[in-house]
This record gives structure tokens, C-alpha cells and sequence, in this order.
């Protein structure tokens, strides 16, 4: 089994109308061992920039880490807040830093720009790809984006993404032993963020 | 700090009795015998304005610069040591260019002048060197409109709406108190450099022996060819 498999997740980010969504499951196991079921995945780094990490749960926390202390540096010296796209830069140049050693995560970053959405996934050595309609990592990608190829369409609503983003997540961790066990999303939006506990099959 | 080749490991600048860092104060010395550089920031860009004169004819103007852009939209000028400024710049498109890699934007002037006011408040307190023999004046344009930042030798800096450092400094500064106002625009505000500089300067000025620069809100940092200067000159005179 690969590394990036050890502790199993799900995750997915998708765009709106002016708005963007990212969802992930809670499991946290040790191979076939589910060892937590409340184990969060996604953080939210400014009002608008969250970023989803699936991977090897210790290199998940440790970057989160990281990230909220380069992140807390640079709104002191630069008195802002970072945007999404610095922010993938950022990320993506910590991860290849590591080229030969690397984090075994896979982030999502998801945030608002003032002119719409913005979606970036990267593989553990800080390769992005940045979409219009959604990007997926995790434990199961495939069954990701067979249901948000099929689902997504554009222009959705906040709730017309929740719905979409929610059916999405919750139909493809169930169909894989390493990901689900709870699932939570968030809907960011230019007045705020929503967040949602999903209730799915906790197997 | 390392310096390999010094048994220094203690600073050259300390503190007299009265408590003044005479390096320091030895070192704007030498910046107020340097050429005038000055800096005037308009309502919609900042333009900077140094002399450029040289003691032979024989030196080929179009091989030096004192107008040196650090980042597209951000660029410096220097009054004081020559090589001394050189090697500030260096470490400010360092630092610039490092700063793009890591976020994929061009590092805010705020940053680039802390950067430098750090390295130069460096020098007064380590061990086997001495203060930089410069005050610089930076400009640039970002989110926030135009900026313009005077670091001097000993670190520290100051956010100004006009200033002036070199030989001439104090009068081009009442020159620039009286003739300041908030609303002035990038064009006016030239043409107040271009008679402030003129009236400190020893001989005739005209496009060659003086570099001026730019920021607009289009936020690219320019150093005027000397035609379009020659224009600028010909309004002024």
C-alpha cells in the first residue's frame, strides 16, 4: 500500500456562482484500523483561502502548521491577508523545497477572488493544476471525479453547490474502505462561510 | 555575520558618552557630500531625480545608472557611496526575486524597504564592519497607491511625500515644503523636481547630467530616456 494510502481520505472543492465549496470525510485509520472519526482534513487559512489536505494524517498536521505560521508572518509584515493564488504559490514552493524528501500530501486549495472562484490541486512535490469546475484528491479520485464529472455544472447557487458537493462526496466514500466515517463541508461565499457535519454511512 | 578573514568579532560602531553612534553620524556625513537625489510623491505615481554629473568628459554617460529598479513597480536612488549602493541593490533584487518565487507576486515596497533598513541596521551592529555610506530613496507603486521611503545609514526609515538627501538636501527640502501639495499629479510633479534640482545645481542642467524616473499608476518603475527628459526640460525652463 502506498504511504499516501496509510490513512485514508476524501477530499473535493468545486465552484459556484461567486461562490466555492470544499468538502472532505473525518476518518482517520491505521490501514484497515479506523482510529478516529472526527479527524479534520480541511482549514480554513483567511476568510477567503481554505485549503484541503488528504495524505499521511502526521505530514497533514505538520503543514497545517506550518502554513498558519508562515501565514500569521506574512499578514505581519505585509499588514493583509494573503490571496488564493500567493497562497498556492506558497504552498506549491514548500512542497518541492522538499523535492527529495517530501511531505505525502496532497493539498486542495480553495478560496474567493473578487472576481470569482478560485481552485487549485497539487500532488505531493507542489505540481498545480488550476480548474474552473473542481478538483478532488484523497484515497479514492477515481470515484471523485466519475460523480463530480457527472454532477458539476455551472453557475450553481451556494445551496445548489451544497447539495452537489455533499451527494458527490458522500456516493464516493462509500465505495472505498479507507475514506468516509463522517464527512464536513464548507460554502464559502463573499458574506461568509458555512460549514455542515454530512450524515453518511459511518463504515 | 560571518567574516572569515577579521579577528573582529565585535562591532565597530558603539556608543560615545553622550550616547551618539558617531559611525552613524560619520556616515551621513558622507551622505550629505554626495549628489543630490530627491523623490516627490503625486497623487497618481512618485517620480525620483538624481545629478549625474562626472569630472571628465571622457566618462560614457550611458554605462552608469543611479536610477535601478528593484521590482517592476518599485525602484531606488541613492545619495552617498556609489559602490556602497550597488551592493544594496543587489541584496534588494535578491530578496525580491526570492520573494516571487515563493508567492508568485512581486514583493510590496513596504517589504523590500524593511528588507533594507534591516540590512543596514545590520551593519551598525556586527562584528568587523562599517555603516553603508547611503541614504536611499525608494519608490514604487502597489494595491495600496504610490509610496516613497528614505532609508538612511543607520536602518531607519521614513514614509515621505517629498524629500530630498545629498549635498543640497536642506534647501531642496524648503524648496519642496513650499511648493508641495497632496492633489499634485505625476506631470507637475516632474516639473517641481526638475526646479528643485535646478536650484542647487552648478551649471547649466539639461538631459544628460541628470537620470529621472517614474511609477505611474500603470505601476511600472521607468527611467526616462534623456529625449523624453529634454521634453519635460523644455516645459520647465
Amino acid at each position: 500500500m502506498s504511504i499516501l494510502e496509510h490513512n485514508g481520505a476524501a477530499i473535493i472543492a468545486m465552484a459556484g456562482k461567486d461562490c466555492v465549496a470544499i468538502a472532505a470525510d473525518t476518518r482517520m485509520g491505521l490501514r484497515q484500523q479506523t482510529v478516529a472519526t472526527d479527524f479534520e482534513k480541511v482549514f480554513k487559512m483567511t476568510d477567503s483561502v481554505f485549503v484541503g489536505l488528504a495524505g499521511l494524517a502526521t505530514d497533514v498536521q505538520t503543514l497545517r502548521n506550518t502554513l498558519k505560521f508562515r501565514l500569521a508572518l506574512y499578514a505581519l509584515r505585509e499588514e493583509r491577508e494573503i490571496k488564493p493564488d500567493a497562497f498556492a504559490a506558497l504552498v506549491s514552493h514548500m512542497l518541492y523545497e522538499k523535492r527529495f524528501g517530501p511531505y505525502f500530501v496532497e493539498p486542495i486549495v480553495a478560496g474567493l477572488k473578487p472576481d470569482g472562484p478560485f481552485l487549485c490541486g497539487m500532488d505531493l512535490l507542489g505540481a498545480p493544476v488550476f480548474t474552473e469546475d473542481f478538483v478532488v484528491a484523497g484515497t479514492c479520485t477515481e470515484n471523485l471525479h466519475g460523480m463530480a464529472e457527472s454532477m458539476w455544472r455551472p453557475d450553481m447557487s451556494p445551496d445548489e453547490l451544497f447539495e452537489t458537493v455533499s451527494q458527490c462526496l458522500l456516493s464516493s466514500v462509500d465505495r472505498d474502505a479507507m475514506s468516509g466515517w463522517g464527512a464536513v463541508v464548507h460554502i464559502l461565499t463573499p458574506t461568509g462561510v458555512t460549514s455542515k457535519k454530512l450524515k453518511g454511512r459511518m463504515d | 555575520m560571518d567574516t572569515a578573514d577579521s579577528s573582529y568579532s565585535y562591532s565597530l560602531t558603539t556608543f560615545s558618552r553622550s550616547g551618539k553612534l558617531l559611525q552613524i553620524e560619520y556616515a551621513l556625513t558622507a551622505v550629505s557630500e554626495g549628489k543630490t537625489a530627491l523623490g516627490i510623491k503625486a497623487r497618481n505615481g512618485v517620480v525620483l531625480c538624481t545629478e549625474k554629473k562626472f569630472p571628465s568628459k571622457l566618462v560614457d554617460r550611458a554605462a552608469v545608472r543611479k536610477l535601478e529598479m528593484l521590482t517592476p513597480s518599485c525602484g531606488m536612488v541613492f545619495a552617498g557611496v556609489g559602490p556602497d549602493y550597488r551592493v544594496l541593490v543587489m541584496k534588494a533584487r535578491k530578496s525580491a526575486q526570492q520573494y516571487k518565487l515563493a508567492y508568485g507576486e512581486h514583493k510590496p515596497i513596504r517589504g523590500l524597504v524593511q528588507d533594507l533598513a534591516a540590512v543596514m541596521q545590520e551593519y551598525t551592529q556586527s562584528g568587523g564592519v562599517r555603516p553603508f555610506g547611503v541614504s536611499l530613496l525608494v519608490c514604487g507603486y502597489d494595491d495600496e497607491g504610490p509610496h516613497l521611503y528614505q532609508v538612511d545609514p543607520s536602518g531607519a526609515f521614513y514614509g515621505w511625500k517629498a524629500s530630498a538627501v545629498g549635498k543640497n538636501f536642506k534647501n531642496a527640502r524648503s524648496f519642496l515644503e513650499k511648493r508641495y501639495n497632496d492633489d499634485v499629479e505625476l506631470d507637475d510633479a516632474i516639473h517641481t523636481a526638475l526646479l528643485t534640482m535646478r536650484e542647487g545645481f552648478e551649471g547649466e542642467m539639461n538631459e544628460h547630467n541628470i537620470e529621472l524616473a517614474v511609477v505611474g499608476t500603470d505601476r511600472q518603475f521607468k527611467v526616462l530616456a534623456p529625449a523624453e527628459l529634454r521634453d519635460y526640460l523644455d516645459e520647465a525652463n
